[in-house]
């Protein structure tokens, strides 16, 4: 038993008025013990359905799922206690203050804070200043906090973090996210799923997902390794008629808007200047051109090509 | 547009009136038509046979028994079978004719005055018909003087009737509403989603989601029976340790059918519009306080049979005001318990281990 969570043809299908929806199409992978798993892709890639039905609140319609060695249907009860869940909605009693959710979820399993206390500590810290305030007035970054603390509470075996960070300021997720490196030394097996892909590199390994599939399951670096092309960045103070005439250029493969810059791969290479004098032509100013690394983000946009 | 494309508000908004003025309009009248009546005619006589047969005749009145004796029309009265009795003495047409003058007495239940009243009222018109028949015929003035008699309640307060009916009513309400709103907003806040992912048992939900609520409806009850004591005069005849047993049966029936709202629905929405809907105008209606079930017609009357209000408020009558004890409402009693564990039984098979 080296996997935490064991995945197989897992497959959801969601039918309403207006059609029928593929949440998931045999969907397989495997997660070690250990290891921070993270699920990436963009909203609606049926991230929210593969973490219910792990977490055994839903029903696949096919496919076979082991979490810790339980079966997702049958020994739903083993795996209800020793998981953690966070759902992607905050999920705690806002009418109850901080101290009271936390002592709630650690009754619910049996356990009291106390005992526990050294895993949460890190965290339960930063919100000790709030503990009698009622957790519907916590700011967006505490509410992720207090529920990931409430997750913690019974010490589970395998963490199930469903975008932990959504509508959380970039400082808040920076800290989450070294919060999440400090329970991996502890040996919890750390399932996360994020919208964003800067987050991506701060996985062991990660599953892009788009439209209820796997694109691709490797290490950040490896799949950023695979990107196929030399990837160039550019910029001019014209960026969206700039984007319209790289689109016109014979010699561009594809080109899209990426922050202040754009992001370009040619079909051929060492069209550098052949570009930069057609742009000139086209009277473009003060452009700057240089190859750059590829992100997660290229990596998810050429895999969806 | 809108309002079209809504179906069930189209549905509310056009079927509540129809079914209102058809209840209102047929089912629930307050005359009263074939009200169970006892006779008990010592006398056997030609003028008490016909004031027997002018009391069978009329639509009001529906002759239960014959009855050979007072204790017979007491027990009867106590079983709840007969809403009124006329009494004959013996001789009374001997009386009549000699000397002029004949007493008739009338028993009514009170603990529903104004159907007493009502009944009463009856009784007195038809024997005076006939009286003013006979007089004609006759050469002397005849008097038949009816003594009434006003059982449980003689003075008529309209409170000893409506007090049951409030706690009836009260106590459905409360308690339905809360509980029903209290499971599925843990389906809304998503509180739900975390607390099936933890090694609970359904059966510890429901009951700690009840459990408060029964110690406040207790609270609620308390209240109203101190108000109803030394606000309203009205005295609870029977005992009170029976009358909280029975109160907390209730409030168990209405909780269990709360969560089972709750089980069922997904919104806090729907659990609220159904427990209003679904409990406040059948809990009205056919809880017998407001209109009395015997004039209903017989798919209604079947029908009051499984609102528990109707149960309770019978239980509640019996035992505040006709102080009686638990033999006589055993049968109701046990009524309200086989419902309570059918609800409770179907509320946890309900209760859904997943989200979908």
């Amino acid at each position: 038993m080296n996997y935490a969570v064991e995945v197989e043809n897992i497959r959801k299908t969601y039918t309403s008025e207006i059609g029928t929806t593929h949440a998931l199409q045999d969907i397989s992978f495997a997660v070690n013990s250990g290891e921070l798993f993270g699920l990436i892709g963009p909203d609606g890639a049926g991230k929210t359905s593969l973490f219910r039905i792990l977490t055994t609140v839903l029903l696949a319609d096919g496919g076979k799922a082991t979490v810790n060695g339980f079966d997702v249907v049958n020994k739903y009860r083993e795996i209800r206690s020793c998981v953690g869940y966070m759902p992607g909605k905050f999920s705690l009693y806002q009418d109850l203050t901080v101290e009271e959710n936390l002592n709630f979820f650690a009754t619910l399993f049996g356990t009291t804070l106390e005992a526990n206390y050294e895993l949460v500590k890190d965290i339960y810290i930063q919100i000790e200043p709030f503990k009698k305030r009622r957790a519907g007035k916590l700011s967006g970054g505490m509410k992720q906090k207090l529920a990931l603390c409430c997750a913690l509470i019974h010490k589970p075996a395998v963490l199930f973090l469903d975008e932990p960070t959504t509508g959380v300021d970039p400082v808040s997720r920076k800290e989450f996210w070294e919060m999440l490196k400090r329970l991996k030394q502890q040996g919890i097996t750390i399932l996360v799923s994020t919208p964003y892909m800067d987050e991506a590199t701060l996985c062991d390994r990660i599953a892009l997902i788009q439209h209820g599939t796997i694109l691709s399951i490797d290490t950040p670096q490896k799949i950023i390794a695979s990107f196929p092309h030399p990837l160039y960045a550019i910029k001019s103070p014209e960026i969206y008629r700039l984007l319209k005439d790289i689109h016109a250029y014979e010699n561009t493969l594809s080109c899209y808007a990426f922050g202040e810059y754009l992001h370009l791969i040619f079909k051929e290479e060492n069209h550098n200047d052949e570009l930069l004098h057609f742009l000139t032509n086209k009277n473009h100013e003060q452009v700057v051109l240089k190859p750059i690394e590829a992100s997660i983000e290229d990596c998810f946009i050429e895999l969806l090509k | 547009m809108h309002v079209f494309r809504d179906r069930k508000s189209l549905l509310m908004l056009f079927g509540l009136p129809i079914v209102q003025i058809v209840l209102f309009g047929f089912a629930l009248t307050n005359e009263i038509k074939n009200s169970k009546i006892a006779v008990l005619d010592y006398s056997k006589d030609n003028v008490t046979r016909a004031i027997t047969h002018e009391i069978e005749a009329s639509r009001y009145f529906e002759i239960a028994i014959n009855a050979t004796n007072k204790n017979e029309i007491e027990e009867t009265f106590k079983k709840n079978k007969i809403k009124s009795a006329i009494i004959f003495p013996s001789d009374f047409e001997n009386k009549l004719y000699h000397l002029h003058k004949a007493r008739v007495q009338i028993i009514a239940d009170a603990s529903d005055p104004n159907t007493a009243t009502t009944l009463v009222n009856y009784l007195t018109s038809i024997i005076q018909n006939y009286w003013k028949e006979k007089i004609s015929t006759a050469a002397v003035p005849l008097q038949i003087i009816p003594e009434v008699r006003m059982l449980y309640n003689p003075e008529l307060k309209s409170a000893q009737n409506f007090v049951p009916g409030v706690i009836a009513l009260v106590l459905m309400l409360v308690c339905v509403m809360m509980t029903s709103i209290s499971i599925v907003r843990e389906k809304e806040l998503g509180t739900m989603e975390v607390l099936l992912v933890s090694p609970f048992k359904p059966i510890l939900v429901i009951l700690s989601k009840a459990v408060p609520y029964l110690a406040l409806s207790l609270v609620n009850l308390i209240v109203i029976l101190v108000l109803s004591v030394y606000a309203l005069g009205l005295p609870i005849n029977g005992s009170i340790v029976l009358l909280f047993a029975v109160s907390m049966l209730y409030i168990i029936t209405a909780l269990s059918l709360g969560l089972l709202i709750s089980t069922s629905t997904a919104s806090q929405q729907t659990a609220m519009l159904l427990s209003l809907m679904g409990m406040l105008l059948p809990t009205i209606l056919f809880a017998g306080f407001m209109f009395p079930i015997e004039n209903m017609p017989l798919p209604l009357k079947i029908f009051s049979n499984v609102v528990p209000a109707k149960w309770f408020y019978i239980i509640v009558k019996s035992i505040m005001i006709k102080g009686l004890g638990i033999e006589s409402i055993w049968k109701e009693t046990l009524i309200l318990l086989v419902m309570t564990l059918l609800l409770l039984i179907l509320s946890l098979k309900k209760f859904k281990v997943r989200l979908a």
